[in-house]
């Protein structure tokens, strides 16, 4: 077994940095001469702009510019594009709203740009833009999504009823046969409340632009500075794709929020090379309530047809889901194809018919956030099998057990255009009812009622899509991009190891994770490895992180590249042992003539590749690989969450009493980083269950939840401890790693897990989030009895 | 401008500052302590905690001109000599942290608590963490890694931060 190698809990590498504050985020780099941005947003949800008096801030103290939208037409600057092309079920294009770096004619939500000052100091920026006199003609929002379609206004004028499309999967003829013919159907409709991302970093900005060089270098918060760079180049017309270097250094969480090219970055990467000298930008939290994506907000009315039995015989889903003002890069994928395909669960169901109507609202526009599109689904999956199992009279894990594809089904194809490479659903159902004590839980329920609570449990089976994605699918698909992954791994002369990744880490420590990946797999000390990511200037084009991708789609493109470098190290160490290629094996860091003792080790290879005083004579010097990897499917990791809450009758409020996590990621490289993905991602879907909800005012458009003080985030002491465990696992087929991903997991499984819970501890269904208020009136309509009778 | 002086880990400082620059302003920006963080602007996620005076403070909610004359302790100076404060070692130990960002508030907190009680419960330890937020870890191993280094400075305590 190699030291900190594949499968070992090893503290992370980037650690050091961080706990002694001395991680360097974009806001913690200053260039001289830097001008700062600040942007003036809109008040209003919808409006007409009528003027912009530059001159009534123009004169006040440092300011520099104030750009609008008409400066960055005028300078060639284009608008912002989502990059998934969806179709409708009447063959029409999606309709895209024309979206500006900078708003021109109207504004659409409250928090959409209007103009950027630029002044010496932020103060002088944020004096001059509280300053700035903009005229508005007030407009009739559109802000509530259940009536978008018939509503009077139009968020774009062109777009009729605010449809962006109307788009289906799955075979609806097979599903209403199967309804007709079902011994029982449940419905439901299911809101699946509107989040805001909220990583603990704001997003920023600093540019700056070298006129010798014609160059403009971006820092930015970002997942995939590749994607960043190709996307302002192509399509906004910031610089040449050669002449913009794109850096994200260390980056305070994404969970999708930076995934996205935003307008904001744009005009800093225009205005630095405008007015010549760097500017830099920072959000303000109260902006990025506004101005960063938000997830879900889906309203679906779900049926599913199951026989006398509880086997599923088909689902029927029709979802309207809320876009927002704009399309955000790629927002139109994700109630689509990340949604509908995940519908099947871990069931074996024989038809599924998925119909989804995608609505521009006068709101914050909406795209992926931690699971995108998947919690979304499995949501609704859980809470019909759970409605099922109420109907039928049926435990809730037997339901599941009933209809779980099976172990030997693998591959499967569902009816919902996937075919999931592996799984085990019945083993982590099985381990995780037992770590959670579910045979007892009727005592545990007794014994709280004796206390005066109400106390249940709940179950969720998750399915996840990850290892985005196999790029010829995605772009048959709609996908604007190939969605492989790059790296290269070089030695040094001295032995040494840098990786270069095209993935991004923001928290996920692939810093540590890979150098454990090629310390396996070329046999060097894992302290001997260094990986080099998110500098377009440094790295290979890559596509970055998002969609649980990186371990499964970027990991095994380092490990080809290690294979690449140990094929030609053999070729060297043949050379230099004197045996034909053919006899050299290599293993744990050494090239040995087989069956005998001469050996090379992997550094004085490497030392010969770049010292060639004694070199095969048909090979080139150095010692360095780069590989690409397009996966072959998706990596379909799953699990099985069991949470127990207890609810007081008195207040509504639920607590988290007991999580019990079993998953089954494939193979895991570092257990500890895999653990705490798994913790981030279930706290996250808590928030998601308990606390979060982004909500408008139905009248103005105003987003009444706009800081931390009215958007409740999850905090230590809501959260329970956890029991996480992995499954003795299915490793997937689709990378020679066997690894499925594992950082959505969380934020997938756990909303469902609770809802059902608190489903079974009051008898009654509520809707996310179940704040004390909404459990409590729920426990009211049903006139509870009270629980310590 | 007003004159604002202070001990910064240690070292005398002083700076003109407008009268509305916080103290994470001046912090970040002139001294170049950027390991002190913004996450919020109305005073909850905790990123941006110091230890001022010996206690635990949000310095986006203290005007740089308030800490005149005042003993300012930040992350960078926890350290000492290159060693890590068990606090730092259990939060790498424990895998308390992802991204980072909310890190150093997270242990600047934490160093507070265990100042002022050396021996806290689960429980005592996430209700101390009420102000400070962190989107990535769940909080499960920030837990760990607060009670985990409590245990070490009960058996080796520290001198005085
Ligand atoms: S920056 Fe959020 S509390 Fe200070
Ligand atoms: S580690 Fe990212 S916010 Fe806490």
């Amino acid at each position: 077994m190699v030291e900190k190698g594949i499968g070992q809990p090893v503290p992370r590498k980037e650690d050091r940095r961080f706990v002694t504050g001395r991680g360097r985020y974009t806001d913690d780099i200053n260039l001289p001469g830097q001008l700062h941005a600040v942007f003036v947003r809109s008040p209003h949800a919808h409006a007409r702009i009528r003027r912009i008096d530059k001159d009534s801030v123009l004169g006040m103290p440092g300011v520099v510019a104030v750009l609008t939208g008409a400066d960055a037409e005028a300078d060639g600057i284009g608008p912002l594009i989502c990059g998934w092309m969806i179709h409708s079920r009447d063959g029409s294009p999606m309709k895209m709203g024309t979206h500006r770096v900078l708003a021109t004619d109207k504004v659409r939500y409250v928090g959409d740009r209007v103009a950027c000052i630029v002044a010496e100091t932020p103060h002088q920026a944020r004096d001059a833009a509280e300053a700035l006199v903009v005229e508005y003609e007030e407009l009739e929002p559109v802000v509530d999504l259940a009536t978008a379609h018939d509503a009077p206004a139009r968020v774009h004028d062109d777009i009729p009823h605010n449809l962006c499309y109307d788009w289906e999967l799955g075979d609806r003829a097979a599903v209403d046969e199967a309804f007709a013919r079902a011994a029982k159907v449940v419905s439901l409709d299911l809101t699946n409340n509107r989040l805001v991302p909220n990583a603990m970093e704001p997003r920023a900005a600093l540019a700056a632009y070298d006129p010798g060089k014609d160059e403009i270098t971006l820092y930015l918060t970002s997942q995939n500075p590749h994607v960043h760079r190709l996307v302002m180049s192509a399509f906004n017309n910031i610089a040449p794709e050669h002449k913009l270097r794109v850096v994200a250094p260390d980056v305070g969480g994404g969970f999708g929020s930076k995934i996205f090219i935003y307008g904001e970055e744009c005009v800093v990467a225009w205005a630095a090379r405008r007015l010549g000298r760097p500017v830099k930008w920072r959000e303000e939290r109260s902006e990025a309530f506004l101005a960063d994506a938000h997830g879900r907000d889906h309203l679906t009315h779900a049926e599913m047809a199951v026989d006398e039995d509880g086997r599923i015989l088909a689902l029927r889903v029709d979802t309207k889901a809320n876009l927002g003002a704009y399309m955000s890069t790629f927002s139109s994928a994700i109630p689509t194809y990340l949604y509908a395909p995940l519908l099947s669960g871990q069931y074996r169901i024989p038809a599924i018919y998925a119909r989804v109507r995608t609505y521009y609202t006068n709101t914050t526009p909406v795209d992926a956030y931690r699971g995108a599109g998947r919690p979304e689904a499995c949501y609704v999956v859980e809470t019909l099998v759970d409605a099922a199992a109420r109907e039928l009279g049926l435990d809730r894990a037997e339901i599941r057990r009933r209809n779980f594809i099976p172990k030997d089904a693998f591959p499967y194809e569902t009816p919902v255009i996937m075919t999931y490479d592996s799984g085990d659903y019945a083993t982590c159902l099985e381990r995780a009812l037992e770590l959670a004590d579910y045979a007892g839980f009727e005592q545990r329920r007794r014994e709280a009622a004796a206390r005066g609570k109400l106390r249940g449990i709940g179950i969720a089976c998750y399915i996840e899509a990850c290892g985005i994605a196999p790029s010829q699918a995605a772009i048959s698909l709609g996908a604007g991009v190939g969605l492989w992954e790059s790296a290269e791994v070089r030695f040094t002369h001295t032995g040494k190891v840098q990786v270069f990744t095209g993935t991004h880490t923001h928290g996920q420590g692939h810093e540590t994770t890979f150098s454990q990946l090629v310390a396996e797999a070329l046999g060097v000390p894992f302290e001997d490895v260094e990986v080099i990511h998110g500098d377009t200037a440094a790295t290979p084009v890559g596509m970055g992180t998002y969609g649980s991708r990186s371990q499964a789609v970027g990991g095994e493109a380092i490990l080809r590249a290690c294979n690449k470098i140990i094929e030609k190290g053999k070729k060297i160490a043949a050379h230099l042992l004197e045996a034909s290629d053919a006899d050299i094996e290599f293993e744990a860091g050494t090239f040995r003539v087989k069956g005998t003792d001469r050996q090379k080790t992997i550094q004085e290879v490497a030392f010969a590749a770049y010292v060639p005083s004694s070199y095969p004579p048909d090979l080139e010097p150095g010692l360095e690989a780069s590989a690409f990897f397009d996966p072959p499917n998706f990596t379909f990791p799953s699990g099985t969450y069991v949470c127990e809450v207890e609810v007081d009758p008195e207040t509504g409020q639920v607590s988290v009493e007991k999580w019990v996590a079993v998953d089954d990621f494939g193979r895991v490289i570092n257990p500890l980083i895999v653990e705490g993905q798994v913790h981030g991602g279930v706290v996250q879907g808590l928030g998601q269950a308990l606390l979060e909800h982004a909500i408008y005012d139905r009248e103005s458009g105003q987003l009444l939840t706009g800081s931390f003080m009215d958007y409740a985030m999850p905090r230590a002491d809501h959260v329970p401890d956890f029991v996480v465990e992995f499954a003795p696992g299915s490793p997937s087929p689709s990378n020679s790693l066997g690894a499925k991903g594992a950082g959505e997991a969380g934020a997938i499984g756990a909303p469902p897990a609770i809802m059902n819970a608190i489903w079974d501890a009051i008898g009654v269904r509520v809707e996310m989030p179940a704040t004390p208020e909404r459990v409590w009136r729920a426990l009211q309509s049903v006139r509870m009895p009270q629980a310590a009778e | 401008m007003p004159q604002v002086r202070m001990r910064v880990n240690g070292r005398e400082v002083s700076g003109e500052v407008e009268p509305r620059t916080l103290l994470v302003e001046f912090l970040r920006e002139h001294l170049g302590l950027t390991g002190t963080h913004v996450g919020c602007d109305t005073s909850q996620c905790g990123c941006c905690v110091v230890h001022v005076d010996g206690r635990s403070v949000k310095s986006c909610t203290l005007l740089a001109v308030q800490c005149d004359g005042a003993e300012v302790l930040t992350i960078e100076g926890l350290a000492r000599n290159g060693e890590l404060h068990p606090l730092q070692r259990a939060f790498h130990e424990c895998h308390g942290l992802q991204c980072g960002f909310c890190t150093p508030g997270m242990i600047m907190s934490a160093l507070e608590l265990l100042q002022r009680n050396p021996s806290p419960s689960e429980g005592e330890v996430r209700a101390w963490l009420e102000g400070n937020l962190c989107r990535c870890t769940g909080y499960h191993n920030i837990v760990r890694a607060i009670l985990r280094a409590a245990e070490e400075m009960r058996e080796a305590p520290q001198p005085a931060a």
